[in-house]
């Protein structure tokens, strides 16, 4: 049951990002652009994805399981440190350059387009070198 | 600032956005999870690791939804202006900070702002701050 509503989520999850029309790179760098031709789309799908989850993640908040018995893992850290804000300009300096955020970049990679390859395979490198440099922090 | 009329989508953008709070939504009551794309994607390369399954088959759903939607209708457009060596670099970016910085889109711009984490609105402010100045210099200073 936990397995098909993760994967039910997924699918649905994807399919948002199709219709919202957030997998198409090029619109979501026309919403970063905003001194060019600006197009708003983007805020609005934020503001309808968190209207509707606003309810279900405080109602996670203060519980301590799921609807379906599984433990609620939410993320404990408070402290805004330099990781947080360095990592958070460094990704939006790479989604900035190419419109695509690791979202979409996954929800598109089965249409076939070698550039979308590309991309998905250097973020994967990407991550995988931060768990190198993770792994060599804390040895 | 010139609101792009045309392109601008505010109904299937709205509806689609409602769409992945349902996702979302659905991972968190039923899984006791966050959908944060760039956290599953960590977890699921180290294999074996928490919940490596349940994590594996959302991003399962999520890379076959194209397929289904295909289907049933046309897909959207995919238009990828930078060239290769632009999109590896954007590729390496988007991996190294979206882990140092905990999150992405989905995981602090969406689920981390709707249970009003104050990590979460930082980091979305600072990756939204980035993305802007960057598209700015970009198409206005550079004038690529």
């Amino acid at each position: 049951m936990i397995k098909l509503s993760a994967f039910f989520a997924g699918l649905i999850f994807g399919l948002g990002l199709l219709l919202a029309g957030m997998a198409n790179p090029a619109k979501v760098l026309a919403f970063l652009d905003v001194t060019g031709a600006w197009d708003p789309s983007l805020a609005l799908v934020m503001g309808g994805a968190i209207a509707v989850a606003v309810i279900p993640l405080n109602w996670a908040r203060k519980n301590k399981q799921s609807l379906l018995g599984a433990p609620m893992q939410l993320p404990m850290k408070r402290e805004l440190d330099a990781r947080l804000i360095g990592g958070s300009l460094v990704f939006g300096i790479g989604w900035g350059i190419a419109g695509i955020c690791p979202g979409p970049a996954v929800a598109i990679l089965l249409t076939g387009h070698g550039k979308i390859i590309i991309f998905v395979l250097a973020m994967l490198a990407g991550m995988y070198f931060f768990s190198l440099l993770e792994r060599r922090r804390t040895a | 600032m010139s609101i792009d009329w045309i392109n601008f989508t505010p109904w299937t953008s709205l509806c689609g956005g409602a769409l992945i709070g349902l996702a979302v939504s659905l991972f968190v009551l039923a899984n006791g999870r966050i959908a944060g794309i760039s956290g599953l994607i960590g977890s699921v390369m180290q294999f074996g690791s928490e919940g490596w399954s349940e994590k594996a088959l959302f991003l399962l759903g999520l890379l076959l939804a194209p397929l289904l939607w295909g289907a049933f209708s046309v897909l959207p457009e995919i238009e990828v202006r930078a060239e290769w060596p632009t999109l590896i670099i954007a590729g390496l970016l988007v991996g190294l900070g979206t882990r140092y910085g905990s999150g992405c889109t989905s995981g602090h711009g969406v689920c981390g702002i709707s249970r009003l984490s104050a990590r979460s609105i930082t980091a979305t402010m600072c990756f939204m701050f980035a993305g802007f100045a960057t598209v700015y210099v970009i198409r206005h200073v550079v004038g690529a």
